[in-house]
Protein backbone atom coordinates (compact mmCIF):
# COMPACT_ATOMS: atom_id res chain seq x y z
CA UNK A 1 0.00 0.00 0.00
CA UNK A 2 2.69 2.47 1.04
CA UNK A 3 4.75 1.42 -1.95
CA UNK A 4 1.82 2.05 -4.25
CA UNK A 5 1.11 5.46 -2.75
CA UNK A 6 4.75 6.36 -3.08
CA UNK A 7 4.67 5.42 -6.75
CA UNK A 8 1.52 7.50 -7.34
CA UNK A 9 3.24 10.44 -5.75
CA UNK A 10 6.28 9.87 -7.93
CA UNK A 11 4.07 9.78 -11.06
CA UNK A 12 2.42 13.02 -9.98
CA UNK A 13 5.78 14.65 -9.30
CA UNK A 14 7.39 13.62 -12.60
CA UNK A 15 4.46 14.87 -14.68
CA UNK A 16 4.18 18.02 -12.58
CA UNK A 17 7.82 18.73 -13.37
CA UNK A 18 7.24 18.12 -17.09
CA UNK A 19 4.19 20.38 -17.02
CA UNK A 20 6.01 23.10 -15.12
CA UNK A 21 9.20 23.28 -17.16
CA UNK A 22 8.18 23.04 -20.79
CA UNK A 23 7.29 26.13 -22.76
CA UNK A 24 5.67 26.11 -26.19
CA UNK A 25 3.24 23.23 -25.76
CA UNK A 26 3.03 19.63 -26.97
CA UNK A 27 6.01 19.17 -29.26
CA UNK A 28 8.32 21.09 -26.96
CA UNK A 29 7.44 18.65 -24.18
CA UNK A 30 8.64 15.54 -25.94
CA UNK A 31 12.37 15.89 -25.13
CA UNK A 32 11.66 16.51 -21.44
CA UNK A 33 9.21 13.60 -21.17
CA UNK A 34 11.86 11.38 -22.75
CA UNK A 35 14.54 12.61 -20.34
CA UNK A 36 12.38 11.97 -17.27
CA UNK A 37 10.56 8.77 -18.20
CA UNK A 38 13.19 6.96 -20.27
CA UNK A 39 16.58 8.26 -19.11
CA UNK A 40 16.03 9.13 -15.45
CA UNK A 41 13.22 6.88 -14.21
CA UNK A 42 13.71 4.12 -16.78
CA UNK A 43 9.97 3.42 -16.68
CA UNK A 44 9.89 2.59 -20.38
CA UNK A 45 12.54 1.65 -22.95
CA UNK A 46 13.55 3.89 -25.85
CA UNK A 47 11.71 1.67 -28.37
CA UNK A 48 8.57 1.60 -26.29
CA UNK A 49 8.72 5.37 -25.97
CA UNK A 50 8.69 5.83 -29.74
CA UNK A 51 5.66 3.50 -29.95
CA UNK A 52 3.90 5.52 -27.27
CA UNK A 53 4.67 8.77 -29.06
CA UNK A 54 3.32 7.69 -32.42
CA UNK A 55 0.22 6.41 -30.67
CA UNK A 56 -0.39 9.46 -28.50
CA UNK A 57 0.18 11.73 -31.49
CA UNK A 58 -2.27 9.91 -33.71
CA UNK A 59 -4.96 9.99 -31.04
CA UNK A 60 -6.90 13.22 -30.61
CA UNK A 61 -6.15 15.50 -27.68
CA UNK A 62 -3.12 17.27 -26.23
CA UNK A 63 0.09 15.25 -26.73
CA UNK A 64 1.32 16.00 -23.21
CA UNK A 65 -1.92 14.81 -21.60
CA UNK A 66 -2.15 11.79 -23.90
CA UNK A 67 1.40 10.77 -23.02
CA UNK A 68 0.73 11.23 -19.30
CA UNK A 69 -2.41 9.07 -19.56
CA UNK A 70 -0.71 6.33 -21.58
CA UNK A 71 2.41 6.00 -19.43
CA UNK A 72 0.51 6.29 -16.13
CA UNK A 73 -2.02 3.68 -17.25
CA UNK A 74 0.69 1.28 -18.39
CA UNK A 75 2.58 1.65 -15.12
CA UNK A 76 -0.20 1.68 -12.55
CA UNK A 77 -3.71 1.54 -14.00
CA UNK A 78 -6.63 3.95 -13.69
CA UNK A 79 -5.52 5.34 -10.32
CA UNK A 80 -2.14 6.13 -11.83
CA UNK A 81 -3.86 8.02 -14.66
CA UNK A 82 -5.48 10.29 -12.09
CA UNK A 83 -2.11 11.23 -10.57
CA UNK A 84 -0.23 11.54 -13.85
CA UNK A 85 -2.84 13.78 -15.48
CA UNK A 86 -3.29 15.89 -12.36
CA UNK A 87 0.46 16.46 -12.26
CA UNK A 88 0.79 17.43 -15.89
CA UNK A 89 -2.18 19.81 -15.98
CA UNK A 90 -1.73 21.50 -12.61
CA UNK A 91 1.18 23.93 -13.28
CA UNK A 92 -0.52 25.23 -16.43
CA UNK A 93 -3.85 25.61 -14.66
CA UNK A 94 -2.59 27.71 -11.77
CA UNK A 95 -0.20 29.87 -13.77
CA UNK A 96 -2.89 30.75 -16.34
CA UNK A 97 -5.43 31.43 -13.60
CA UNK A 98 -3.01 33.84 -11.99
CA UNK A 99 -2.45 35.62 -15.31
CA UNK A 100 -6.12 35.58 -16.39
CA UNK A 101 -7.29 37.05 -13.12
CA UNK A 102 -4.90 40.02 -13.44
CA UNK A 103 -4.89 40.23 -17.24
CA UNK A 104 -7.77 42.71 -17.48
CA UNK A 105 -5.52 45.40 -16.03
CA UNK A 106 -2.37 43.87 -17.42
CA UNK A 107 -3.99 44.17 -20.84
CA UNK A 108 -4.47 47.95 -20.58
CA UNK A 109 -0.90 48.64 -19.60
CA UNK A 110 0.77 50.77 -22.31
CA UNK A 111 3.98 48.71 -22.28
CA UNK A 112 2.03 45.46 -22.55
CA UNK A 113 0.11 46.89 -25.53
CA UNK A 114 3.38 47.95 -27.19
CA UNK A 115 5.02 44.60 -26.50
CA UNK A 116 2.07 42.65 -27.91
CA UNK A 117 2.07 44.74 -31.11
CA UNK A 118 5.33 42.98 -31.96
CA UNK A 119 4.65 39.68 -30.18
CA UNK A 120 1.46 39.03 -32.22
CA UNK A 121 3.03 38.92 -35.71
CA UNK A 122 6.01 37.07 -34.17
CA UNK A 123 3.70 34.34 -32.85
CA UNK A 124 2.26 33.94 -36.35
CA UNK A 125 5.81 33.42 -37.63
CA UNK A 126 6.40 30.79 -34.92
CA UNK A 127 3.38 28.86 -36.15
CA UNK A 128 4.46 29.22 -39.78
CA UNK A 129 7.93 28.01 -38.85
CA UNK A 130 6.53 24.93 -37.10
CA UNK A 131 4.83 24.04 -40.42
CA UNK A 132 8.25 24.12 -42.11
CA UNK A 133 9.95 22.22 -39.28
CA UNK A 134 7.35 19.46 -39.12
CA UNK A 135 7.07 19.28 -42.90
CA UNK A 136 10.81 18.86 -43.27
CA UNK A 137 10.64 15.54 -41.39
CA UNK A 138 7.25 14.31 -42.49
CA UNK A 139 6.80 15.32 -46.14
CA UNK A 140 8.98 12.98 -48.19
CA UNK A 141 7.11 13.49 -51.46
CA UNK A 142 7.31 17.21 -52.27
CA UNK A 143 3.99 17.06 -54.17
CA UNK A 144 2.23 16.44 -50.85
CA UNK A 145 2.86 20.12 -50.06
CA UNK A 146 0.13 20.93 -52.60
CA UNK A 147 -2.33 18.81 -50.62
CA UNK A 148 -1.23 20.45 -47.38
CA UNK A 149 -1.64 23.95 -48.82
CA UNK A 150 -5.06 23.16 -50.28
CA UNK A 151 -6.25 21.76 -46.93
CA UNK A 152 -5.00 24.88 -45.15
CA UNK A 153 -6.65 27.26 -47.67
CA UNK A 154 -10.00 25.48 -47.36
CA UNK A 155 -9.92 25.65 -43.55
CA UNK A 156 -8.68 29.24 -43.39
CA UNK A 157 -10.76 30.89 -46.11
CA UNK A 158 -13.89 28.74 -46.40
CA UNK A 159 -14.05 28.30 -42.59
CA UNK A 160 -14.45 24.54 -42.86
CA UNK A 161 -13.69 22.75 -39.58
CA UNK A 162 -10.62 20.47 -39.52
CA UNK A 163 -12.92 17.75 -38.18
CA UNK A 164 -14.23 17.15 -41.71
CA UNK A 165 -10.71 16.43 -42.95
CA UNK A 166 -10.28 13.85 -40.20
CA UNK A 167 -13.61 12.21 -41.14
CA UNK A 168 -12.53 12.34 -44.79
CA UNK A 169 -9.30 10.59 -43.80
CA UNK A 170 -11.24 7.83 -42.06
CA UNK A 171 -13.43 7.31 -45.15
CA UNK A 172 -10.36 7.36 -47.45
CA UNK A 173 -8.59 4.79 -45.26
CA UNK A 174 -11.65 2.51 -45.21
CA UNK A 175 -11.86 2.70 -49.02
CA UNK A 176 -8.17 1.78 -49.31
CA UNK A 177 -8.66 -1.22 -47.01
CA UNK A 178 -11.78 -2.38 -48.90
CA UNK A 179 -10.00 -1.96 -52.25
CA UNK A 180 -7.15 -4.11 -50.98
CA UNK A 181 -9.65 -6.85 -50.08
CA UNK A 182 -11.13 -6.58 -53.57
CA UNK A 183 -7.78 -7.32 -55.17
CA UNK B 1 -25.09 26.07 -15.10
CA UNK B 2 -25.89 26.04 -18.84
CA UNK B 3 -22.70 27.99 -19.42
CA UNK B 4 -20.62 25.39 -17.55
CA UNK B 5 -22.16 22.55 -19.54
CA UNK B 6 -21.47 24.42 -22.79
CA UNK B 7 -17.86 25.04 -21.69
CA UNK B 8 -17.38 21.39 -20.76
CA UNK B 9 -18.75 20.06 -24.03
CA UNK B 10 -17.04 22.67 -26.22
CA UNK B 11 -13.65 21.69 -24.77
CA UNK B 12 -14.61 18.02 -24.83
CA UNK B 13 -15.25 18.44 -28.56
CA UNK B 14 -11.94 20.27 -29.06
CA UNK B 15 -10.12 17.52 -27.17
CA UNK B 16 -11.95 14.83 -29.11
CA UNK B 17 -11.36 16.21 -32.59
CA UNK B 18 -7.95 17.86 -32.44
CA UNK B 19 -5.15 15.72 -33.78
CA UNK B 20 -1.46 16.50 -33.63
CA UNK B 21 -1.35 18.51 -30.41
CA UNK B 22 0.21 21.94 -29.96
CA UNK B 23 -0.60 24.38 -32.74
CA UNK B 24 -2.93 21.92 -34.46
CA UNK B 25 -5.24 22.21 -31.46
CA UNK B 26 -5.15 25.98 -31.84
CA UNK B 27 -7.08 25.76 -35.11
CA UNK B 28 -9.83 23.81 -33.38
CA UNK B 29 -9.89 26.22 -30.45
CA UNK B 30 -9.97 29.13 -32.87
CA UNK B 31 -12.96 27.66 -34.75
CA UNK B 32 -14.94 26.89 -31.60
CA UNK B 33 -13.98 29.67 -29.20
CA UNK B 34 -13.50 32.62 -31.59
CA UNK B 35 -15.83 31.90 -34.53
CA UNK B 36 -18.58 29.72 -33.12
CA UNK B 37 -19.04 30.77 -29.48
CA UNK B 38 -17.41 34.23 -29.76
CA UNK B 39 -15.97 33.82 -26.26
CA UNK B 40 -12.73 35.49 -27.34
CA UNK B 41 -11.98 38.11 -30.00
CA UNK B 42 -9.30 37.40 -32.59
CA UNK B 43 -6.96 39.77 -30.72
CA UNK B 44 -7.59 38.08 -27.38
CA UNK B 45 -6.98 34.74 -29.04
CA UNK B 46 -3.51 35.75 -30.24
CA UNK B 47 -2.74 37.20 -26.82
CA UNK B 48 -3.72 33.84 -25.38
CA UNK B 49 -1.23 32.16 -27.73
CA UNK B 50 1.40 34.69 -26.70
CA UNK B 51 0.69 34.01 -23.02
CA UNK B 52 0.90 30.29 -23.74
CA UNK B 53 4.30 30.89 -25.32
CA UNK B 54 5.71 32.45 -22.18
CA UNK B 55 4.01 30.18 -19.68
CA UNK B 56 4.75 26.48 -19.20
CA UNK B 57 2.39 23.62 -19.92
CA UNK B 58 0.31 22.31 -22.79
CA UNK B 59 -1.29 25.08 -24.89
CA UNK B 60 -4.61 23.24 -24.72
CA UNK B 61 -4.77 23.34 -20.92
CA UNK B 62 -3.62 26.95 -20.95
CA UNK B 63 -6.42 27.81 -23.38
CA UNK B 64 -9.12 25.87 -21.54
CA UNK B 65 -8.16 27.43 -18.22
CA UNK B 66 -8.01 30.92 -19.74
CA UNK B 67 -11.31 30.70 -21.63
CA UNK B 68 -13.08 29.10 -18.65
CA UNK B 69 -12.01 32.00 -16.50
CA UNK B 70 -12.86 34.65 -19.12
CA UNK B 71 -16.37 33.26 -19.64
CA UNK B 72 -17.39 32.55 -16.05
CA UNK B 73 -15.01 34.70 -14.02
CA UNK B 74 -14.50 31.75 -11.67
CA UNK B 75 -11.84 29.15 -10.94
CA UNK B 76 -14.55 26.51 -11.24
CA UNK B 77 -15.19 27.58 -14.84
CA UNK B 78 -11.50 27.05 -15.58
CA UNK B 79 -11.65 23.67 -13.90
CA UNK B 80 -14.68 22.53 -15.91
CA UNK B 81 -13.12 23.65 -19.23
CA UNK B 82 -9.84 21.90 -18.45
CA UNK B 83 -11.72 18.79 -17.37
CA UNK B 84 -13.62 18.87 -20.67
CA UNK B 85 -10.33 19.17 -22.55
CA UNK B 86 -8.76 16.23 -20.68
CA UNK B 87 -11.76 13.86 -20.62
CA UNK B 88 -11.56 12.54 -24.22
CA UNK B 89 -7.80 11.97 -23.86
CA UNK B 90 -8.31 9.81 -20.78
CA UNK B 91 -11.08 7.73 -22.36
CA UNK B 92 -9.43 7.32 -25.78
CA UNK B 93 -5.87 6.69 -24.61
CA UNK B 94 -6.96 4.05 -22.11
CA UNK B 95 -8.89 2.32 -24.92
CA UNK B 96 -5.80 2.67 -27.12
CA UNK B 97 -3.60 1.17 -24.43
CA UNK B 98 -5.97 -1.77 -23.99
CA UNK B 99 -6.29 -2.51 -27.69
CA UNK B 100 -2.76 -1.42 -28.60
CA UNK B 101 -1.69 -4.55 -30.42
CA UNK B 102 -4.93 -4.88 -32.32
CA UNK B 103 -4.67 -1.27 -33.53
CA UNK B 104 -0.99 -1.45 -34.40
CA UNK B 105 -1.38 -4.26 -36.90
CA UNK B 106 -4.50 -2.88 -38.53
CA UNK B 107 -4.12 -1.64 -42.11
CA UNK B 108 -6.89 0.88 -41.53
CA UNK B 109 -4.98 2.65 -38.76
CA UNK B 110 -1.79 2.57 -40.79
CA UNK B 111 -3.47 4.28 -43.75
CA UNK B 112 -5.22 6.77 -41.51
CA UNK B 113 -1.99 7.75 -39.77
CA UNK B 114 -0.25 8.15 -43.09
CA UNK B 115 -2.97 10.58 -44.20
CA UNK B 116 -3.24 12.37 -40.86
CA UNK B 117 0.39 13.43 -40.71
CA UNK B 118 -0.16 15.56 -43.84
CA UNK B 119 -3.57 16.81 -42.76
CA UNK B 120 -2.16 17.92 -39.41
CA UNK B 121 0.48 20.09 -41.08
CA UNK B 122 -2.32 21.61 -43.18
CA UNK B 123 -4.22 22.39 -39.96
CA UNK B 124 -1.24 24.22 -38.51
CA UNK B 125 -0.72 26.22 -41.70
CA UNK B 126 -4.42 27.15 -41.61
CA UNK B 127 -3.97 28.50 -38.07
CA UNK B 128 -1.15 30.73 -39.28
CA UNK B 129 -3.16 31.95 -42.31
CA UNK B 130 -6.20 32.77 -40.16
CA UNK B 131 -4.03 34.90 -37.91
CA UNK B 132 -2.72 37.09 -40.73
CA UNK B 133 -5.48 39.69 -40.34
CA UNK B 134 -5.91 43.36 -39.46
CA UNK B 135 -5.97 42.67 -35.71
CA UNK B 136 -2.53 41.13 -35.66
CA UNK B 137 -0.94 42.90 -38.63
CA UNK B 138 -1.84 46.49 -37.89
CA UNK B 139 0.76 48.25 -40.08
CA UNK B 140 3.63 47.49 -42.43
CA UNK B 141 5.97 47.07 -39.43
CA UNK B 142 3.98 43.94 -38.57
CA UNK B 143 4.87 42.34 -41.89
CA UNK B 144 8.54 43.25 -41.46
CA UNK B 145 8.49 41.78 -37.94
CA UNK B 146 6.82 38.63 -39.27
CA UNK B 147 9.42 38.19 -42.04
CA UNK B 148 12.43 39.03 -39.87
CA UNK B 149 11.39 36.64 -37.10
CA UNK B 150 10.62 33.92 -39.65
CA UNK B 151 14.09 34.42 -41.12
CA UNK B 152 15.70 34.30 -37.65
CA UNK B 153 13.84 31.09 -36.86
CA UNK B 154 14.83 29.55 -40.19
CA UNK B 155 18.50 30.52 -39.83
CA UNK B 156 19.10 29.99 -36.11
CA UNK B 157 16.14 27.88 -34.89
CA UNK B 158 15.74 30.45 -32.09
CA UNK B 159 14.10 29.48 -28.82
CA UNK B 160 10.47 30.75 -28.76
CA UNK B 161 10.92 32.07 -25.22
CA UNK B 162 13.93 34.14 -26.24
CA UNK B 163 12.14 35.40 -29.34
CA UNK B 164 9.12 36.42 -27.26
CA UNK B 165 11.32 38.40 -24.87
CA UNK B 166 13.14 40.11 -27.77
CA UNK B 167 9.78 40.95 -29.39
CA UNK B 168 8.46 42.51 -26.20
CA UNK B 169 11.54 44.74 -25.94
CA UNK B 170 11.35 45.71 -29.63
CA UNK B 171 7.65 46.53 -29.17
CA UNK B 172 8.31 48.88 -26.27
CA UNK B 173 11.06 50.60 -28.25
CA UNK B 174 9.41 51.04 -31.67
CA UNK B 175 5.73 51.64 -30.83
Amino acid sequence: MMKKLKFYFELFYVFFKIGAFTLGGGYAMIPLIQKEIVDNKKWVTEDRFIDILSLTQSAPGPIAINTAVFISYELSGIAGVFFGVLGSAMPSFFIILAIASIFNNFNENIYVIKAFNVIRPMVVSLIAYSVYKLGKNVVKDKRMWIVIIIISLIIAYLHISPIYFIILGVIYSIIRVVKKWGN
Amino acid sequence: MGELILLYFTFFKIGLFSFGGGYAILTMIQQEVVYKQAWLSSTEFVELIAISQVTPGPISINSATYVGYKVTGTVFGSFISSLGMISPSIIIIILFAIFFRKFKDSKLVKYLMEYLKYAVIGFILAAALLLINKDNFMDYYSYIIFLVSLLLLYKYDLNPILLTIISAIVGVVIY
